[in-house]
């Protein structure tokens, strides 16, 4: 027969402090384990939303980055001849060539200057990019010293206005407008118009070229045909993996960090909950020899302590992952090793990141528990009855 | 000394609660001292830079070249004693993850300019005699297992193809903070080749300038003047400190090392909880013998010293532990991660505030189970049983 719920819940908050200790160690370890994991993952998001399945980003072999890429402008022009990019409504190709530089400009507050991303656009990008959207002002005049700039940028950069001068590689650029691209890394970005910002950045080539496939499933043979082309150096991937690509490092290091962290961070929390059962079942020695009197079987005294360490832990994990989700109100802005520029990314939170962070804590009141709890269903009658 | 071995035999009276206290505090102290040591590991480049060393970069951002015909000009500079170039040549190993920094240098100029990395005179001089030679850091060179003469390919991602490489010389650094894991060529190997193939945007050009000054005080003064003479070129520049260039990286990823500070201090939060439940459930079962003191005339002052004087033994000691244990565990950790973080040492400071995080934890834990201690009425406190 088995120990009732409430039996161990009283006994919780019998030792009110003590369980609050207990329940606050292992919340925060859960709180730093989920903020860690919804943080890799809100990174992985951001990047991911940025490409589009049907978009192809077409980058010197072995570049791996628009940052170090560069295709000339007559390798340029064979990829835009190829028959798979799909047709806009005015019977133009959807392909877009575009440069991408870094320029160094002051964050806001501490002004201490940060790389953001510049890219040149043609007409075409914003058909390629439809969850892009502006928020204020208008779209740069193709042929003019003009840009756009993200939202993202905004908010975290020294004189992100509407008519305020950007300056740099011969010539000021005019912010004219500010537009929001969602989720995405092109948020974090300026855009011009690609012909003024070459020159002024003095590129005779384009970074990258995007276009869009007239039928997803003909990126194979498109791509082995670029590939093998002996007029070309270049290498084509749909945009999500190229986006995907961008992230991986990143978040590979933040999960590195964050588990390895947290493991260790558990032992201690651990320790706590073994220490508040050790001593839940040495002051209840006599309580123990009552139950064992009454005919409650050593199984059931093993199981109720357990169930009562496994509560600890719960209650821990759903204080950490109350915490944690507030997270998600948080946008964090730091650079990307992998692209060297600054992006702004949000902690996301997931059913499975929910599900592991619970996981984890009832391990850890699990492994906590075990121990005492065997000494409990061990202990003798008689001895247990005699001790006072 | 009395009372030193009544708080001893205290804390040792639950031996396995005691153990595991201790346990926790030194997991605790760990994890503190390896985050605190990551950190500084991230400062490590700003700490190595030398105050009398310039960097001159394109103002745009790094990813622009300055021309080669830039050095003269910034030499005539008063105040300049000599100048060394150099391109990030971002090749990969083969394959990505397998990072460290590769530059193509002047090797002359730039050994003047760094006396930290330290050559054998011969070495030195089959270095300098072998355009497609290398030299590399002790750490890097005992990772890849290289030996002299041996050829490393490394794969251009900003400059195509393939690119061999011979390794000539071995460096060590000066001392601790010098990052033994470069990779460094020869300029000329990489302008030769890219005027050779195509026409590069990058040939003739070089991707930043180290200035030497004659005096640290003359820095900001030569800094201005060579700002100023480029102003409304081709390619304007930035100079500034080598110590503000390493700051402005660390700046970059600053978000990131204000997480993993406020992880550390989490952990001090998580091992105070350990604490003070120990401290709570200990006072809980002698509140019958603080009823005993009370009686014999012992004031609330001598047991709160009690409850302190016990909280502070258990704490100090796991601390010690924990502080004796953050050196081996500090040596596997960057033997395992050694390529991200060229230098990892313990830094003093570090060890002051692992016991000044004890001393915190200590007095904290103490506070709300002395407060219970101290006010207690010893009628009730003789009555309570368990």
């Amino acid at each position: 027969m088995a120990l009732p719920l409430s039996y161990n819940f009283r006994n919780l908050w019998t030792r009110r402090l003590t369980t609050v200790l207990t329940v606050s160690g292992m919340a925060l370890v859960v709180f730093v384990f989920a903020a860690i994991l919804m943080l890799a993952n809100g990174l992985q998001k951001t990047l991911v939303e940025t490409g589009s399945y049907d978009n192809i980003v077409v980058l010197r072999k072995g570049s791996g980055s628009e940052i170090v890429s560069g295709v000339s402008r007559d390798q340029a022009s064979v990829v835009e001849t190829q028959p798979e990019i799909a047709t806009g409504s005015s019977g133009q190709k959807l392909l877009a060539k575009e440069i991408v530089v870094l320029i160094n400009i002051p964050k806001k507050g501490t002004l201490k200057p940060s790389n953001v991303i510049v890219r040149g656009i043609e007409e075409n990008s914003l058909l390629l990019r439809p969850q892009l959207r502006l928020v204020e002002g208008r779209l740069p005049r193709t042929g003019s010293l003009e840009v756009m700039v993200g939202s993202s940028l905004v908010k975290r950069f020294h004189n992100m206005r509407i008519d305020e001068a950007l300056c740099c590689g011969m010539g000021d650029w005019r912010i004219v407008g500010i537009f929001d691209a969602g989720n995405t890394g092109f948020s974090s970005e300026i855009w011009g118009d690609v012909d003024q910002l070459m020159p002024a950045f003095r590129r005779p080539a384009y970074s990258s070229i995007i276009f869009r496939l007239r039928d997803s499933s003909e990126f194979r043979g498109l791509k082995d045909r670029l590939e093998s082309d002996p007029r070309l150096t270049v290498e084509g991937k749909r945009e999500t993996r190229y986006y995907e690509e961008q992230s991986e490092m990143m978040a590979t290091f933040l999960r590195i960090l964050g588990i390895s962290i947290t493991v260790i961070f558990s032992l201690g929390a651990i320790i706590g909950a073994m220490v508040t059962m050790y001593s839940a079942v040495a002051n209840r020695t006599a309580e123990i020899g009552t139950l064992r009197a009454l005919g409650y079987q050593r199984r059931s005294i093993l199981t109720a302590f357990l169930v009562e360490s496994l509560l600890l832990g719960f209650l821990g994990g759903l204080a950490g992952l109350f915490f944690a989700s507030f997270m998600q109100l948080f946008t964090i802005s730091t650079m990307n090793f992998q692209t060297f520029s600054e992006l702004a990314f949000s902690f996301s939170i997931t059913f499975e990141i929910v599900y592991q962070a619970l996981l984890f804590s009832l391990v850890m009141g699990l492994v906590g528990g075990v121990l005492p709890a065997i000494r409990a269903s061990r202990m003798n009658i008689v001895d247990a009855l005699r001790s006072s | 000394m009395l009372i030193l071995k009544l708080l001893f035999r205290n804390a040792f009276r639950n031996k396995l609660r005691t153990g595991l206290t201790f346990l926790g505090i030194s997991i605790a102290i760990l994890s503190f001292g390896l985050l605190r040591t990551v950190i500084s590991a991230w400062y490590a480049g700003v700490d190595a830079s030398s105050a009398t060393r310039l960097i001159t970069r394109n103002s745009i951002s790094l990813v622009f070249p300055l021309p080669l015909s830039y050095k003269d000009r910034i030499r005539q500079t008063s105040g300049v004693k000599s100048v060394s170039y150099g391109t990030w040549f971002g090749g990969i190993y083969i394959e990505e993850k397998n990072f460290f920094p590769n530059l193509g240098v002047e090797p002359e100029t730039f050994l003047d300019l760094y006396p930290e990395f330290v050559l054998q005179p011969e070495e030195r001089e089959a270095l300098l005699k072998d355009r497609k030679g290398f030299m590399a850091g002790r750490k890097l060179v005992e990772k890849y297992g290289w030996k002299r003469g041996d050829i490393v390919t490394l794969r251009g991602t900003f400059f195509p193809g393939n690119w061999d490489f011979v390794l000539r010389a071995v460096y060590r650094g000066k001392d601790e903070t010098t990052d033994e894991t470069q990779f460094l060529f020869h300029w000329d190997y990489l302008n030769e080749t890219l005027k050779k193939t195509t026409a590069h945007p990058w040939a003739d050009h070089v991707g930043y300038y180290i200035i030497g000054v004659t005096r640290p005080e003359l820095a900001s003064e030569v800094s201005s003047v060579i700002d100023s003479g480029f102003k409304n070129s081709l390619a304007e520049t930035l100079t500034e400190t080598e110590k503000a260039f390493q700051q402005s990286f660390v700046a970059m990823s600053g978000a990131i090392i204000t997480a993993i500070q406020l992880v550390s201090m989490v952990v001090i939060v998580i091992i105070l909880a350990v604490v003070a439940n120990t401290m709570v459930m200990t006072t809980r079962e002698r509140i019958g013998e603080y009823a005993v003191l009370k009686t014999l005339g012992f004031t609330g002052r001598h047991i709160a010293a009690l409850v302190f004087g016990e909280s502070l033994v258990i704490t100090l000691i796991g601390c010690l532990l924990g502080m004796a244990l953050t050196f081996p565990a500090a040596e596997a950790f960057s033997k395992s991660v050694g390529s991200y973080f060229p230098t990892f040492t313990i830094e003093p400071s570090t060890l002051y505030l692992d016991v000044a995080a004890g001393l915190v934890v200590a007095f904290a834990a103490a506070v709300i189970p002395c407060r219970r201690a101290i006010r207690l009425p010893i009628a009730e406190g003789l009555r309570r049983i368990g």
